[in-house]
């Protein structure tokens, strides 16, 4: 049962971790931005918790199962693809430092 | 069970902050990487188990298949695009896989709307759900199609020339108020950047051919004589 506090307390991990992600943004130096775009992207894809949930829940709405099942495809597509994107481009960083 | 769901989270939210802060240096970025997949494996796994292990057995097994058949059709996709794809392709592939996490979110909103996870038990809870679904879609909408307007900028199938000046309205209204505009222009083409420009043909324009830059520093060092 959600209560009061459950509502408070999600709102204090929310502006906690944004002040967070703000510092660790700012300590990434100017020549691994790209990475960083293609990192932040694969960890967007954390959405497909949201839409694992959504999808299993119990239901009989098949409209509900189309949307999750595509959202989850969708997720996945980023989720893995995001993270081997960004690790082809760090490999490149690192063949042209040496 | 929750319990350890919790725990789980946590650790998967360490894992993404490890792999952030990774980045910071040239030499743990590639461990950086290396913390974000795992991460994203945990909170998968977690969730996948946790939800395996309720509700009956039929229902189960077959809501499993097809999140799990939905999760590797997209996984095997999302590898081989990286896999495949050439060098100075990567960038148009960020914009492209961002593009799908703004589809999944739009999606996931729609989702919640039509069967909201929680019931509302109350007006304060009824109005975050709201604002947090139409936050949810709005934002996955501008995802989706910024991502795809991003992908198609990169490759060139539409021009990187933004579509309206930001000070357009005060620009405008000088103009106006001027008699003399003076327009520099390098090309032959017509227009600015191939687009037709109304201003040229104002009759307060003239057209000044050549480098701006230069023909401007040749103007300054004129009139300082």
């Amino acid at each position: 049962m959600l209560e009061e506090s459950s509502l408070v307390a999600n709102l204090f991990v929310f502006v906690l971790a944004s002040f967070l992600g703000l510092e660790l943004i700012r300590g990434v130096s100017r020549l691994l931005h790209t990475p960083l775009m293609s990192l932040t992207n694969a960890i967007a894809s954390i959405g497909i918790v949201g839409s694992l949930l959504i999808t299993g829940r119990p239901h009989e709405d098949p409209v509900i199962t189309i949307l999750g099942t595509v959202a989850i495809a969708c997720s996945s597509i980023n989720a893995v693809g995001g993270f081997l994107i960004t690790e082809r481009i760090l490999k490149m960083f690192k063949k042209r430092s040496n | 069970m929750s319990g350890l769901v919790v725990v789980a989270y946590l650790i998967a939210g360490v894992l993404f902050i490890r792999s952030l802060g990774g980045l910071s240096k040239q030499q743990t970025a590639i461990q950086g990487n290396a913390f974000g997949m795992l991460g994203m494996t945990v909170a998968i796994v977690v969730t996948a188990v946790a939800w395996a292990s309720s509700g009956d057995l039929a229902s189960r097994i077959e809501g499993l298949l097809l999140l799990v058949g939905a999760a590797v059709i997209g996984g095997v996709i999302g590898a081989t695009l990286a896999r495949r794809v050439e060098m100075t392709g990567m960038p148009e592939l960020v914009a492209v896989l961002h593009s799908f996490v703004g589809m999944a979110a739009v999606l996931v909103g729609f989702s919640t709307y039509l069967r909201p996870t929680a019931p509302a038990v109350d007006e304060v809870r009824h109005i975050v759900h709201a604002v947090e679904i139409w936050v949810g879609i709005a934002v996955g909408a501008v995802t989706l199609t910024g991502s795809i307007v991003a992908w198609a900028k990169l490759r060139g199938s539409l021009s990187g020339k933004p579509l309206l000046l930001p000070a357009r309205h005060m620009l405008n209204a000088i103009v106006a108020a001027s008699k003399l505009t003076v327009v520099f222009k390098r090309g032959m083409a017509a227009g600015y950047a191939g687009v037709e420009n109304p201003l040229f043909y104002l009759p307060g324009t003239r057209m000044l051919f050549g480098d701006a830059k230069k023909s401007v520093d040749a103007l300054v060092a004129e009139v300082r004589k």
